[in-house]
């Protein structure tokens, strides 16, 4: 009677062996359309980034003062700015910047906000009074208020913009982490892992944090986004990227004065802003469907 | 006399909330002797998945505190225990299972990593061999190709499938004493039957002990032999199941078994406990159970009867069956 009782069920046809969460999201998410298109973008940008001194036809810094301000020719695809360097050039050596502030940025604020997330989502008491209330002081500044303050006092370069945007942006992920892993705490399988008697360390790395971080992928996709607008606007009013580094919010504050009569030099930097933003906001709400649950159905 | 593997003595759980203190566990006298099935019974709310996570420990805190009380596990007293002592017992000598098996795993990881993690936690084998031993537990539960589920995650398994593999977790390390709560309330019935029969048989071939939480009363003269009914945070009786079903004592465990279903009589309607379980205090005066009574009395209302031995092994907390009332009147 035993065994006869203990014969579960028939076996199921044999499951798809390559299927994980996370095989799962990359199925849902090459069917998003728009989401690929945000990929696409972004990885057309991350290839002319890494193949900048291969594409551009001239050098970012080379002045040629007897060409300043030129249209778009065959020889200057974007024009010329006011000192004669070729728009095209800069663009692409552009991307590498923008794209380097925004990754790296994002990465330094993921770490520490996801760090002091968890700390006082987990221990919660004393430990979450005053990660939160810290979290409450740095939100309760306008961001560029606060990232001019902080490159105030470390001095204007792209650096210090770039160590400016993560710190401004530390609280965005240290509060979502801290919420997910208060959700986290009371889902059964955290208590079923502390019945097993794993420690807390343990549970932290391995069931608490693999599990958070589908809401940090996806808030950092954005998050990407505002970094480069973010560095930007700092390079717009001088405290970012410093010449004559090819910044493309830099760019667009030495050419403005040109604006009307040569407006390539505000058009293309300011497509090139658009469009990686849009590529970066584009992928993020595609991975926001594909990840998150609520988002489902 | 048997030293059981765990007595319980005069445990009190309390939960601060915003209406004060909440005593959920209010004083429960518990044991359990070595191989045996104890089924504790009682409504929502009545303290029974407090009871069993005291035992381990893992009552959230705050709001929740072991207030008093003392838990003997194989005679040693594990309320002052450190957590990292506590961990030590934890999924060796007690394990637990839940009620829920579609979320007590991990939906990140394969089944088989998360066997392997309590074998690898307490008995420090290598990979290898936490694999096999994980297989063998698979088997043991009955699960099907058990070298293919174990690299399965667990959303690719049905709920039934997810409970022995909860169940294989919990008793890959050979627990003395495995805690079931509700575990079979969140399945169909067919898979119940499957997974009380498995835990019957780990019962039987192991002898493992098993504390049986349900609010089934099916379920515990299925599978039990003695019976503690629970009610607001107290035993209110405790006996054999056979005394328990055939001579209940206590008018709550009276009402319990009037309110199933029965095969062999053509009742209209079925009996209903009337009113509705206390909110709890610390302030209650007089048994918990006097207002839906059908036989209260004056006393019920002023003070709280103790739990008082009436056969053998048969204990009721009831003024109708407390020697020192009647011979008080």
């Amino acid at each position: 009677m035993g065994q006869a009782a203990l014969q579960a069920p028939p076996p199921k046809a044999p499951a798809d062996q390559a299927s994980g969460p996370w095989r799962d999201a990359w199925k849902a998410f090459r069917k998003n359309k728009t989401a690929m298109a945000g990929l696409g973008i972004i990885l057309f940008f991350v290839l002319i980034a890494l193949l900048a001194p291969w594409i551009a036809p001239y050098d970012f810094k080379a002045q040629q003062l007897v060409n300043r301000l030129k249209p778009p020719s065959a020889e200057h695809w974007f024009g010329t700015d006011d000192l004669g360097r070729d728009l095209f050039t800069r663009v692409i050596y552009g991307a590498r910047i923008s794209l380097w502030v925004g990754f790296f940025s994002v990465i330094g604020s993921i770490i520490v906000g996801t760090a002091l997330g968890i700390l006082a989502g987990y221990y919660g008491k004393w430990m979450d009074m005053i990660i939160s209330r810290l979290f409450d002081i740095l939100l309760a500044f306008p961001s560029i208020l606060l990232a001019i303050a902080i490159v105030a006092i470390l001095g204007p370069s792209l650096q210090n913009a770039l160590y400016a945007i993560a710190i401004v942006n530390i609280p965005t992920y240290g509060r979502l982490v801290r919420a997910k892993v208060l959700s986290l705490k009371s889902e059964e399988y955290i208590t079923a892992a502390r019945a097993i008697g794993m420690k807390n360390g343990r549970i932290l790395f391995s069931h608490i944090l693999p599990n958070s971080l589908t809401p940090i992928i996806v808030q950092g996709t954005l998050g990407v986004a505002t970094a480069i607008i973010e560095a930007a606007a700092l390079g717009f009013l001088g405290l970012g990227a410093q010449p004559p580094d090819p910044e493309w919010g830099k760019m667009l504050s030495d050419s403005r004065q040109f604006i009307q009569k040569a407006p390539w030099t505000v058009v293309f930097p300011g497509l090139s802003i658009m469009l990686t933003v849009l590529g970066f906001n584009l992928m993020g709400d595609g991975l926001r469907d594909v990840l998150d649950p609520r988002m489902k159905n | 006399m048997i030293q059981p593997i765990l007595s319980i003595e005069n445990l009190h759980t309390h939960f601060l909330t915003d209406r004060g203190e909440v005593p959920a566990v209010d004083g429960v006298d518990l044991y359990i002797n070595p191989g045996e099935v104890l089924g504790v019974v009682g409504e929502s709310g009545c303290g029974k998945s407090v009871t069993s996570l005291s035992i381990l420990k893992l009552v959230p805190s705050p709001p929740g505190r072991i207030v008093d009380g003392r838990i003997l596990l194989k005679g040693r007293d594990i309320v002052p225990l450190k957590e990292k002592d506590m961990r030590k017992i934890r999924g060796d000598s007690v394990s637990m299972i839940f009620q829920e098996p579609m979320t007590s795993l991990n939906p990140l990881f394969t089944v088989g990593q998360q066997i392997m993690e309590t074998v690898r936690l307490h008995r420090g084998r290598s990979r290898k061999e936490a694999r096999e031993h994980a297989v063998g537990m698979l088997r043991k539960v009955g699960i099907p190709r058990p070298e293919a589920i174990i690299d399965e995650y667990p959303h690719q398994l049905s709920g039934g499938m997810r409970q022995r593999v909860m169940i294989a977790m919990s008793i890959s390390c050979s627990p003395e004493l495995l805690i079931a709560d509700e575990p079979t309330t969140a399945l169909d019935v067919t898979i119940q039957a499957q997974i009380l029969e498995l835990i019957r048989q780990l019962n039987e071939e192991q002898g493992t002990a098993v504390m049986l939480i349900t609010h089934d009363l099916g379920v515990v003269a299925e599978m039990c032999h003695r019976v503690a009914v629970m009610y607001a945070g107290k035993v209110v009786e405790e006996g054999s199941v056979h005394d328990i079903f055939k001579n209940p004592l206590h008018p709550y465990t009276r009402g319990l078994i009037a309110s199933v279903p029965r095969m062999d009589e053509a009742k209209e309607r079925l009996y209903s406990i009337p009113g509705n379980v206390p909110i709890l205090s610390t302030e209650m005066q007089g048994c918990r159970f006097a207002p839906r009574c059908p036989e209260v009395m004056e006393l019920c209302m002023q003070s709280l009867p103790a739990l008082t031995r009436q056969e053998e092994q048969h204990s009721c907390r009831c003024w109708l069956f407390d020697r020192e009332q009647e011979d008080a009147v």
